[in-house]
């Protein structure tokens, strides 16, 4: 390097110019302008830099924090349409079309943008008899249902047909099926008038649900099926049913589910009657409670979507979600699950959306709010409309919403509500799922079933995180510590040249290998000879202990051979024989102990065993953990300032006591920071805990059983998460918990560390 | 002191000093024993291992021949057994059993089995046993009998085996050429054809009205390249029916004899007649097959070479990446920005990043990278494509930027050091001859620097060698259809997904259908790895130990 400077030099010599000379002005300018180039982009470079290091945590955040925004709606637009006292309205799934059905028949599409009529239906509507009652099956499937006053009732459909007839412009056609024929059906035999009425259809079979004059619940079931040989070709049958209810009973609601499987019924006093009504011919009442505390009415009553949950809205502005829940003997009661009181006066109208678990309601004073179940959020209050008796319908994609008063004023709204799923109490708190039958922490994101309620609860899989770093630090710190302690203070330098880097290249070696020996080589071998590992657990520490006496007892002439420092390198032996000893004799320590199978006796006195479990990932992943605390702890002892211990030997302590009053005093906060440095790593490491245990998301200490890590959750359910879903931005929202814990970690850590040079330097 | 107490020894401290003795002990054996065992499985797997011949008397089923390798031994204890329905003798506290490979999938069903060592009865090791290895279905164990050709038997008895050599080695050489067509020739057809699809696509975005002249131009060459493709399956289907002339027959355990298809088969060999000598040299083919070769069934046999060139390639694009930006921070941070309380935070920070875990940078990866800017691209430049992505799905540009992200801690973390290593005395001796700062960081701080750099770079690599986690989701596959670099314009393919050592483990080891067949490889897979990341390691270190040498000689 010196010699390349000198031939440089004296070549410059040659040609350098006189100082003041223009070249030599010129060229000091040219140098100048270098420097500051050099910086100012050496400046923008490493802002950059860091910048974008920085941006990770931002970009994290950036995706995370739309699932923490409410719900915002936006007026769309705003007219008056000839339609008066609407009873019911729909709209379509690209917010275009709606339709408005009232107690006159009337059954009309119109354009939801404008108000101009698209499609007037003229529906079959029998010549003698009167409406008297309308019913709407669930959404999803969009079928009504008027009631007449001679007991017979009309079923249909609305549907749309969606054509490109110019290639790029979309066209909705709507028109209205008749899934029963346009023929009336009889509900009620005798003839009475349908006061309500109730209907729910599907390809196989429609149910009729109606109540007549003088209280009998009437019923009607037309089963389709269709021949074996022939699918065109099918037979209906009817089945037909009614239950007397008492004659003081005014019923005031009634609704079916979807599937056709239960009916409840509101009345003006606040009970809810229960039926089963799978077998339609032998309808059974479950329970018949009071719902509501004295002095409040039902006003609606809503099925929430997928037909499990029963939404109650009542006269003083709160809104129960009820489900039936199941006991301990098989027997089903409805449960008041969560409650919402955002708002104040009588809810008229509840519309549930169609995929998720959210709903809308609307009260008597115009108030529109978004909830949702699940995450037990309210996501936005707002004002809607003004005007009496206001009905509204919601989009199927949830982003949409048409309202119309009495006096036919109509507004289309939009509704911005991406990510109602998610709240701090969905996320962390114990969750009262439909189905379950007690809160949970459940974390599930995906299923097969549409209507399927996602459970993401990032609680069980936290406990997997702690639980897996809690088994590996227990292994890993009691190690590495004391390895760190022998290396770094008692053990003969020219041992420590070798055991150090030895130890500390497994630091790099990758985790996809530990993880694979660990579920692969590791995990049988645990499960084939349980007893062998406890025993090497409790045998390595007597054994050593049992070495040391018996070595001083050994003739001196023999100890001298070996000299101080080389301790290690003796238990070395004794280590392996106690591994393959331990080994060897596990069948006969399980023969003797635990019947010969050691798993299959756990799972007898109740506990359950896992062959990936925590015992192997806690091994494992401590394993692996060992070389940073070793390294770290290492490096903290072997600086404590030589003059300590030497005083404290010289004042006559024993080395052991040197080390424990002044050599581990001084470097605790080493000592302190590696255990942290260990601790962030083995939180966030993913590969071991994806490959060496079962990934169920359970929430159990037992350390033969497995869990489900963040960092593996991650792994597994990111490249399949549709992206700005729920579900990504909370897979994003553990990948920053994730980040912000190792952050944490580390940062104490370091600061400790520094902390403990600035001590040192003084020293 | 040999007569001392048990308690007076306890009280000084001696066996604490033994215990923590004990932990270093314990973790010496455990980081060697790991590496022998992923070393001795690794290396292992590649030796021709003998055949074995052994009348098996199971008292349930009749008496039977089996022809296999030997895989494990282990000794379980006779409760154990009795549950998988094994009823040991009276008084026999365990039992030893083995796992046999019987290979020949396709017609036992099961190609490994274990056996109890009480009803084994006379081994023997044949030595006109005959091991091969197929396309398909895995090892294939037998007596060789006779070689057809077009059904007609050509050699039998000893004969065969000579014959046999002959032929093997056409019938490989025609595989051989029938792939190079297969992968280069159509390869670069169907590249061209989906050119000038996405020409036409192009020039429909443009608004270029249908019947122009370039959509008959695009026409006509797609022509062109049906005519050529034609060609080729005439060529493709002469160069078959050449490699499906030849048939061998083969006896197996059970007495039957089955007739394999040469063209299925890749190699065959006598592990029981073979010397030592013969065995290295197998031993070191296999070896080099491994290592170059192509997997097959699933990955789970043949070989990495895909896997070790992703890996290879991935690495060298982040280092690239890497370098200079963890170089520039590091020197901006150290030499330019002023040290205050804000530089130290950022400091801080910097060395914090380094402990993130490695699943959240590809979280970010994928996020960032991938789905934003790769989206972005594609709609600005690759209009055409979509909605298939290009950019805007993982692939290695996105994987080796989300590595470097990953690894600019430690190249900064490294390079800082080492400036901070550099004598005052250097520096203002430079300044005080008249250089600006540019130039004394260039000429002489730089330089001097490179060794720590250098430590740094290397560090970085052998972290990213052997991560895994992150891409998972920005770009590593089970099995790309093609490597990065090919002989198809622009020839570096930054965008297509790679298969990677790592995820090779992780995928082979727990996804795949066969993982007892696949072990073995897995360990082979292993062990290369950890070589690459122990000798990346090593020079590290031995980097920075002459590093520590040489200044300290400086400052001497």
């Amino acid at each position: 390097m010196v010699s390349d400077f000198m031939v440089e030099h004296s070549s410059q010599h040659s040609v350098l110019p006189a100082p003041n000379s223009p070249v030599a002005i010129r060229r000091r300018a040219w140098r100048e302008f270098k420097d500051r180039l050099a910086r100012y982009g050496v400046a923008i470079g490493g802002v950059s830099v860091i910048f974008a290091i920085v941006l990770i945590f931002f970009y994290l955040l950036y995706v995370v924090m739309p699932l923490f925004y409410g719900a915002d709606i936006e007026l769309e637009a705003q007219y008056k349409t000839n339609i008066s006292h609407s009873t019911h309205l729909t709209l379509d799934e690209y917010n275009d079309v709606a339709l408005t059905l009232d107690m006159q028949g009337k059954v009309e599409f119109f354009d939801a943008n404008n108000g101009k009529p698209l499609l007037d239906v003229t529906l079959p509507l029998p010549e003698q008899a009167k409406i008297v009652s309308f019913s709407k099956g669930s959404a999803s499937t969009g079928v009504f249902a008027y009631g007449f006053d001679d007991g017979k009732a009309l079923v249909f459909q609305q549907d749309y047909k969606i054509s490109y007839p110019t290639g790029t412009t979309r066209l909705i056609t709507p028109l209205i099926l008749y899934p029963l024929g346009e023929k009336t059906q009889t509900v009620d035999s005798k003839g009475q008038a349908l006061r309500l009425l109730s209907v729910q259809s599907n390809s196989d079979q429609t149910t009729l649900v109606g109540l007549t004059q003088d209280n009998r619940v009437v019923m009607k079931s037309l089963i389709r099926e269709e021949d074996f040989l022939d699918e065109d070709a099918f037979t209906i049958e009817e089945k037909t049913s009614e239950i007397k209810l008492d004659v003081q009973e005014d019923v005031t609601h009634l609704q079916m589910d979807i599937d056709q499987r239960e009916l409840y019924l509101a009345d003006s006093q606040g009970f809810i009657s229960y039926f089963d009504i799978t077998n339609i011919q032998a309808p059974r009442l479950i329970q018949k409670i009071k719902a509501v505390p004295s002095g409040v009415k039902i006003t609606t009553l809503e099925f929430l979507t997928g037909g499990i949950s029963i939404l109650v809205g009542r006269s003083d502005g709160q809104i129960d979600q009820w489900f039936p829940v199941r006991d301990v003997n098989n027997n089903y009661t409805l449960h008041n699950v969560r409650s919402f009181n955002d708002q104040t006066t009588a809810i008229i109208a509840i519309s549930p959306e169609y995929a998720r678990k959210g709903f809308l309601a609307l009260d008597d004073s115009g108030q529109l709010a978004i909830y949702h179940t699940t995450a037990h959020r309210t996501l936005l209050v707002e004002p809607l409309v003004t005007g009496e008796n206001a009905v509204m319908a919601i989009s199927p994609r949830a982003n949409g919403l048409i309202s119309m008063t009495a006096d036919g004023q109509a507004k289309l709204t939009y509704i911005d509500n991406e990510h109602p799923e998610i709240s701090w109490h969905s996320l962390w708190e114990k969750v009262w799922y439909e189905s379950r039958d007690k809160p949970e922490y459940i974390w599930q994101s995906s299923s097969a079933s549409n209507d399927f309620e996602p459970k993401f609860s990032l609680s069980p899989l936290t406990f997997g995180t702690i639980k897996a770093a809690f088994y590996a630090m227990v292994i890993a710190v009691p190690l590495a510590i004391m390895g760190a302690i022998f290396t770094a203070y008692f053990m003969s330098p020219k041992m420590r040249t070798f055991v150090k880097p030895t130890i500390e290249i497994m630091e790099a070696l990758p985790t996809v290998i530990l993880g694979f020996l660990a579920g692969l080589w590791l995990a049988p071998i645990i499960e084939g000879n349980l007893p062998g590992v406890f025993s090497i657990l409790i045998l390595l520490p007597v054994m050593t202990v049992l070495t040391a006496w018996s070595w001083t007892k050994l003739p001196r002439r023999f100890r001298e051979s070996i000299p101080d420092g080389w301790e290690a390198a003796i238990l070395i032996p004794i280590v392996i024989m106690v591994g393959v000893v331990s080994m060897m004799a596990s069948p006969s320590i399980e023969l003797w102990l635990f019947d010969g199978n050691m798993p299959q006796w756990l799972n007898d006195i109740g506990v359950d065993f896992d062959q990936r479990n925590s015992l192997v990932v806690g091994l494992v992943m401590g394993f692996a953990v060992i070389p940073t605390i070793f390294s770290i702890t290492e490096d903290a002892i072997f600086s404590v300032p030589k003059h300590l211990t030497v005083g404290s030997l010289a004042l006559g302590a024993t080395p052991w006591q040197t080390l424990i009053r002044v050599v581990l005093l001084t470097a605790s906060p080493g000592i302190f920071s590696a255990v942290m440095i260990g601790l962030g790593r083995a939180v966030g490491e993913t590969m071991i805990v994806l490959m060496a245990t079962g990934n169920t998301p359970i929430m159990d200490f037992n350390i033969f059983e497995g869990f489900r890590a963040l960092s593996a959750n991650i792994a597994v359910e990111m490249p399949e998460a549709e992206v700005a879903s729920s579900h990504y931005r909370v897979l994003f929202l553990a990948a920053l918990v994730l980040f912000m814990a190792t952050f944490v970690f580390n940062t104490v850590a370091e600061i400790v560390r520094q902390r403990l040079r600035t001590k040192y330097s003084s020293l | 002191m040999s007569n001392k107490s048990f308690s007076s020894w306890y009280k000084s401290g001696s066996p604490w000093v033994w215990l923590n003795a004990g932990a270093v002990s314990i973790s010496l054996v455990m980081v060697v024993g790991l590496l022998l065992l992923i070393a001795v499985r690794g290396l292992g797997h590649f030796w021709p291992a003998d055949i074995m011949s052994i009348t098996y008397n199971d008292p349930d089923k009749k008496s039977i021949t089996l022809v296999a390798e030997a895989v494990e031994t282990e000794v379980v204890s006779a409760a154990r057994l009795q549950k998988v329905g094994v009823h040991l003798p009276e008084g026999q506290v365990t039992g030893e059993r083995h796992l046999l490979k019987v290979g020949n999938r396709d017609y036992f069903g099961l190609d490994f089995l274990w056996i109890n060592r009480l009803w084994m009865g006379e081994t023997t090791y044949p030595e006109d046993l005959v091991a091969i290895e197929r396309r398909e279905w895995g090892n294939f164990y037998g007596y060789l009998t006779k070689v057809k050709q077009q059904g007609e038997v050509v050699a039998t008895g000893d004969e065969a085996w000579d014959e046999l050599q002959k032929r093997l080695e056409r019938s490989n050489s025609l595989v051989a050429e029938i792939k190079d067509i297969e992968k280069n020739e159509v390869g670069k057809i169907n590249h061209g054809l989906e050119e000038l699809r996405l020409q036409k696509r192009q020039h429909e975005l443009d608004g270029l009205p249908e019947g122009s002249l370039a959509y008959h131009e695009i026409e006509q060459e797609r022509k062109q390249w049906n005519v050529r493709y034609q060609g080729l399956q005439k060529q493709l289907a002469d160069l078959y029916a050449a490699l499906n002339r030849d048939q061998i027959m083969v006896a197996i355990s059970d007495g039957r004899e089955v007739e394999l298809p040469l063209a299925k088969v890749i190699d065959i060999y006598r592990p029981n007649s073979m010397n030592v000598l013969e065995k290295l040299g197998f031993y070191f083919k296999e070896v080099w097959k491994f290592i170059s070769g192509e997997p097959r069934e699933a990955n789970t046999e043949g070989g990495i070479f895909p896997a070790i060139f992703g890996t290879v390639m991935m690495v060298m694009i982040m280092a690239v990446l890497v370098t200079p930006f963890g170089v520039v921070a590091a020197v901006y941070m150290k030499e330019y920005a002023r040290q205050g309380p804000m530089i130290r935070l950022i400091r801080i920070a910097v060395n914090n990043l380094a402990g993130v875990p490695s699943i959240v940078y590809g979280v970010f990866g994928l996020g960032f990278f991938v789905y934003f800017l790769g989206g972005n691209i594609d709609e600005i430049f690759f209009q055409a494509k979509l909605p298939s992505p290009t950019f805007g799905q993982p692939g290695m540009l996105w994987a080796s930027l989300t590595l470097a992200i990953l690894t600019v801690p430690v190249v900064i973390v490294a390079t800082e050091e080492g400036l901070s290593r550099i004598p005052r005395a250097i520096r203002e001796g430079s300044l005080a001859l008249g250089a600006t700062k540019a130039e004394t960081l260039w000429r002489t701080v730089l330089p001097m620097t490179a060794p720590a750099m250098m430590t740094g770079l290397i560090l970085a690599v052998a972290r990213a060698a052997g991560e895994v986690a992150p891409l998972m989701m920005v770009g590593v596959v089970k099995l790309a259809p093609a490597l990065a670099v090919d002989n198809i314009a622009p020839y570096l393919h930054l965008d297509r997904q790679f298969m990677h050592l790592g995820f090779h483990i992780y995928d082979v080891g727990f996804q795949s259908p066969n993982v007892e067949a696949a072990r073995p490889l897995v360990y082979a897979t292993a062990f290369l790895l950890v070589l690459i990341i122990i000798i990346l390691n090593m020079s590290a270190i031995s980097i920075r130990n002459r590093l520590r040498e040489t200044s300290k000689a400086s400052e001497n």
